[in-house]
């Protein structure tokens, strides 16, 4: 029986490498699902005066959308949270992460806003607060105010159909 | 021979002398001293050696301590922020797994889920040790053989088969 | 048109290399001498065929021919000659023709060095290394071809990542590739005794020379990867424990059980079972590593080809070849014969001892490499498993097993006998517990590891001292005359485990006692660390054939007396716009002295500038080249040079092997 223990050793770690081909090593998954989404005021992009809190949020369930000018890959869900916010399905918020050049109120005249309201987060703290890694990353926050999913990457119309669109479901959205 | 290893000793010996010798080097009196990086070198060797156990999140396994990466310069800052507000170093390490998960730790913490990890190399040696017991009771019990007569007679055996 | 030739001179040694293995297996199994003999011609066709592929891959780097477009992606017009040369095999595509083209290099050494054998062993090796060359060709030209070309051709490349443009790095992959691929040898061996049913003591010494070998161009490949990161990655750390590190560190702890177990086999005709797996996973282990790093399934610092159609291929390949040769070992293991008996105290027993602390080491590194994958997989979360393990659960492990190293050599096999061994070594343990004691504290203070590794490394110097006095105590003529009669494979192993010292040694004294500042130096500053004293003379604009360096000037001084003067460097590269830091390293056997440029801090030309002082790093290196020379010798030793001669008195031995 012994002489058979190598291959059964063999046949499983080849299993887990098969599973391993199709996972994404980039894809963390966040702590704060479950959580209260954290606390945070900041002033709005293109508005010092005004600001903005997740607690202005209660009652409803949004997304809160980490973004920078400087990101490529924010360019390419763009027209997507365009589609959404048009669709008035939920509500976007935007975190404007780390936008040194203060391009984002520049940008969002030019090709249009899918935000209700967009956070400038200048030195990262907040995205830090959120254990933001890069951008896009998207959170989705229930009517009390718990993050109940977080997605790494763009929003492609797949994404939207497949994880988004049942969550929100669930959350009666 | 003894001669031998006295002379390998005194070799790791005086192998050693340079790194006691820490004199004070003379220098220039218009030279000014360079100043360290840091504001604060105390903190900034606590960070360091902090971070050394922690991941850069963005760069493919490198270290939070040595990473160029932006967002491994905003953890340095928050943990040196933290510390400087007097936080203990476990308080900042709940600060970032609350944020960022285990995956920030590369020293795992231990828990039902990791606990193969950190028991997998005892049971290894263990299971390894038991081998060598039950090897050994078995090959003590083998009545001692001519020690060579096997290999002669396999090379034989083989030599015949190749004509 | 040289691409396509290229690409040709691959289909073609494909072809052959199907030849090589069909033809060949099935000759030995049937018996037929015509089928076998067409083992040897074929292995050196296929070789030829893929060494032309890869001259043809060479000279498109050369030739700057960017309408291929691994030379687009991996190259640039301003790229140094040499550079260009090496970027041959700095991509995904290039590196795994390299693979292919080692093997067929090792392939052709068994078929020009084993007139010896008998035929059906040499057909079986060769076409199992000939199926090995199938599977790795297979997937160059389906999912990897380096030759592809790229229409409209690119003006100009993107240049060879500035990471790879280093000596440590053009040598790096060829012998660590040369140890990878070398252990294919030692698998074949194995393979071909397990399908013949010939698991003997004549197998054990025919597939070891060729192990050792290949274990030792590993340890210079692993060493010279280290050496690459030292001074490359600008941090001065040489382990990191990255999967890609473990990934060939793995293959050489499993390697170095096998050349011990390989030991046991020829001399005593033990541990058969041992061997075969230990050959089995050796090169198992090999293709485990070229798995990890090309598919992306651990992300590490190099994994550069993140492909799941690649991925799945390498990793279907694995499965045939090592799920394969696990069935046929499961299936033969009942036919093997134990050897003879030994007593608990016995040469044997303390190399089987040996042998399962490494296994246990090498089953927590791979534990650990893989820990972050398994809980993956089964939805459990994501972790990190880095550094702080590895060394935790490492070196205790490996701690007994050297102090072992230095009892072992003293034992006899089959009976040894402890109050002897206690008589012979009970000095050399007294010095080594001294030391360990005081050498810590003629150093920066008493640190328990440091205090170990000295134990362990004087331990085994003086075992290998005890060891040459035994030998040199017997004999007549000068100590100069028995020294040079002495074999060569007891000089080998005895030079490998004082390497081992000398290493242990390094490591000790540079992982606790070495120091580091991070210093704002200002035009005409200094700093001081380890009694040196680093004067800043400011820096100066620099234009490399294809960067432009920022070249910082630091004076080095010791109590006012001028040791070296320093030049690191900040470069950025043009193409790729990527920045390096190329540290300025001044090295003596005692310590390296390392400077690192970080960034301008102002228009005065200050410069953030790390200064490291690395005692005794050099002995690690150093210990390492003792243990690749130490292979090296053991290798070429007269037995093995006798057993070639053999074949040509085959009457004589067998009247001998029957009178025995």
């Amino acid at each position: 029986m012994k002489r058979w223990v190598p291959l059964v050793a063999f046949l499983i770690l080849v299993g887990f490498f098969a599973k391993g081909l199709f996972l994404n090593p980039r894809e963390v998954p966040s702590p704060l699902i479950d959580r209260p989404a954290p606390a945070f005021e900041l002033p709005l992009v293109g508005n010092d005066a005004a600001s903005f809190s997740p607690a202005d949020m209660r009652g409803k369930v949004w997304l809160l959308n980490v973004w920078a000018p400087w990101c490529v890959s924010c360019r390419q869900e763009h027209p997507v949270l365009m589609q959404i916010a048009q669709s008035g399905r939920v509500s976007i918020v935007g975190l404007n992460w780390k936008d040194r050049d203060r391009e984002a109120a520049m940008l969002l005249a030019r090709s249009g806003s899918p935000y209700l309201a967009v956070a400038e987060d200048l030195d990262g703290r907040v995205g830090i607060d959120y254990g933001v890694t890069g951008t896009p990353e998207t959170y989705v926050i229930d009517r009390e105010g718990f993050v109940r999913m977080k997605h790494i990457g763009p929003i492609s119309p797949d994404v939207w159909k497949q994880k988004f669109e049942p969550k929100l479901k669930e959350l009666g959205a | 021979m003894m001669d031998r290893i006295r002379n390998a000793m005194l070799a790791l010996v005086l192998a050693c002398a340079p790194c006691v010798a820490i004199g004070a080097a003379t220098n220039d009196a218009a030279a000014v001293e360079a100043a360290p990086n840091a504001e604060n070198p105390e903190i900034e060797q606590r960070m360091v050696r902090l971070a050394e156990d922690l991941r850069c999140l963005v760069c493919q396994n490198e270290s939070l301590a040595g990473s160029k990466a932006e967002l491994a310069e905003d953890l340095r800052r928050e943990i040196r922020d933290q510390m400087k507000a007097g936080k203990s170093d476990p308080e900042v390490i709940d600060y970032l797994t609350a944020r960022y998960g285990d995956f920030v730790l590369y020293r795992p913490p231990f828990k039902p889920v990791t606990w193969l990890l950190w028991l997998g190399p005892v049971l290894f040696l263990g299971a390894g040790a038991a081998a060598w017991y039950v090897t050994l009771r078995r090959r003590r019990a083998v009545a001692a053989e001519p020690p060579d007569a096997e290999k002669l007679a396999a090379a034989a055996r083989l030599l015949k088969e190749d004509q | 048109m040289i691409p396509e030739l290229g690409h040709f001179a691959l289909i073609l040694a494909l072809l052959l290399a199907l030849v090589q293995s069909v033809l060949p297996l099935v000759g030995a199994q049937r018996g037929n001498r015509t089928l076998m003999a067409v083992a040897r011609p074929a292995t050196q066709g296929q070789f030829v065929f893929v060494a032309l592929a890869f001259g043809c891959l060479a000279w498109s780097f050369l030739a700057n021919d960017f309408s291929v477009l691994n030379v687009a992606r991996n190259s640039y017009s301003r790229l140094p000659e040499v550079y260009r040369l090496t970027a041959t095999w700095g991509s995904h595509e290039g590196s795994l023709l390299m693979w292919v083209l080692i093997l067929g290099f090792w392939s052709s050494a068994v078929a020009i060095f084993s007139r010896h054998l008998p035929e059906d062993m040499v057909a079986r090796v060769l076409g199992i290394m000939g199926l090995i060359s199938v599977g790795f060709l297979a997937f160059l030209l389906t999912t990897s071809n380096p030759f592809e070309r790229l229409v409209p051709a690119a003006p100009d490349g993107n240049d060879l990542n500035p990471l790879l443009q280093d000596w440590g790095m053009i040598l790096h992959p060829p012998m660590l590739y040369m140890g990878y691929v070398g252990f294919a040898v030692a698998f074949a061996f194995a393979i071909a005794a397990l399908l013949s049913g010939k698991l003997d003591a004549a197998w054990a010494r025919w597939s070891r020379p060729w192990t050792t070998v290949a274990w030792a161009f590993l340890t210079l490949g692993i060493v010279l990867g280290s050496w690459w990161a030292y001074r490359e990655l600008g941090w001065g750390g040489w382990w990191f424990w990255d999967p890609t590190e473990n990934a060939s560190f793995m293959p050489w702890i499993a390697g170095t059980a096998l050349i011990h177990s390989l030991a046991v086999t020829e001399k005593r005709g033990a541990f058969k079972a041992w061997t075969v797996l230990l050959a089995l996973t050796a090169f198992s282990l090999s293709l485990l590593g070229t798995f990890l790093v090309r598919s992306g399934v651990l992300s590490s610092v190099h994994a550069f080809a993140t492909d799941p159609a690649r991925g799945a291929f390498i990793l279907g390949f694995l499965a045939v070849v090592i799920g394969g040769s696990l069935v046929l070992y499961a299936w033969r293991a009942p036919k093997m014969i134990t050897g003879g008996g030994f007593s608990w105290f016995s040469r044997e027993s303390l190399l089987l001892a040996n042998n399962v602390i490494l296994i246990a080491a090498l089953g927590a590194v791979l534990l650990g490499t893989l820990y972050p994958l398994f809980m993956d997989a089964m939805g459990l979360g994501k972790i990190s498993v880095g550094p702080p393990y590895f060394n935790a659960v490492f070196v205790p492990l490996m701690a007994p097993a050297l102090f072992l190293m230095g009892v072992g050599p003293l034992v006899r096999w089959k009976e040894g006998s402890l109050p002897d061994a206690w008589t012979r070594l009970k000095w050399a343990l007294g010095v080594a517990v001294v030391a360990a004691v005081l050498l810590p504290l003629t150093l920066d203070g008493f640190k328990p590891w440091a205090s170990l590794g000295f134990f362990l490394a004087v331990w085994i110097t003086l075992a290998v001292a005890v060891a040459f006095r035994d030998r040199l105590r017997h004999g007549g003529g000068s100590v100069a005359h028995r020294l040079g009669t002495l074999p060569r494979g007891f000089w080998g192993m005895q030079l490998a485990h004082f390497g081992m010292a000398v290493g242990i040694a390094g490591i000790a004294v540079v992982a606790n006692y070495e120091s580091e500042r991070d210093v704002r130096m200002d035009v005409g500053s200094y700093a001081e660390l380890a009694g040196y004293t680093f004067t800043f003379h400011g820096a100066s604009e620099r234009e490399g054939p294809n960067y432009r360096a920022a070249r910082g000037t630091l004076e080095v001084t010791r109590n006012g007396k001028h040791v070296a003067t320093l030049h690191p460097e900040k470069r950025l590269y043009n193409a790729s716009g990527m920045a390096m830091t190329e540290a300025a390293v001044h090295p003596n056997l005692f310590r390296d002295i390392y400077v690192a440029m970080g960034e301008q801090l102002d228009e005065q030309g200050a410069w953030s500038v790390r200064l490291f002082h690395k005692p005794f790093i050099n002995w690690l290196w150093l210990g390492a080249v003792f243990m690749v020379v130490g292979g090296f010798l053991a290798a070429s030793d007269r037995r093995y040079r006798i057993a070639l001669r053999r074949s040509e008195l085959p009457r004589g031995l067998a009247a001998q092997g029957a009178g025995a």
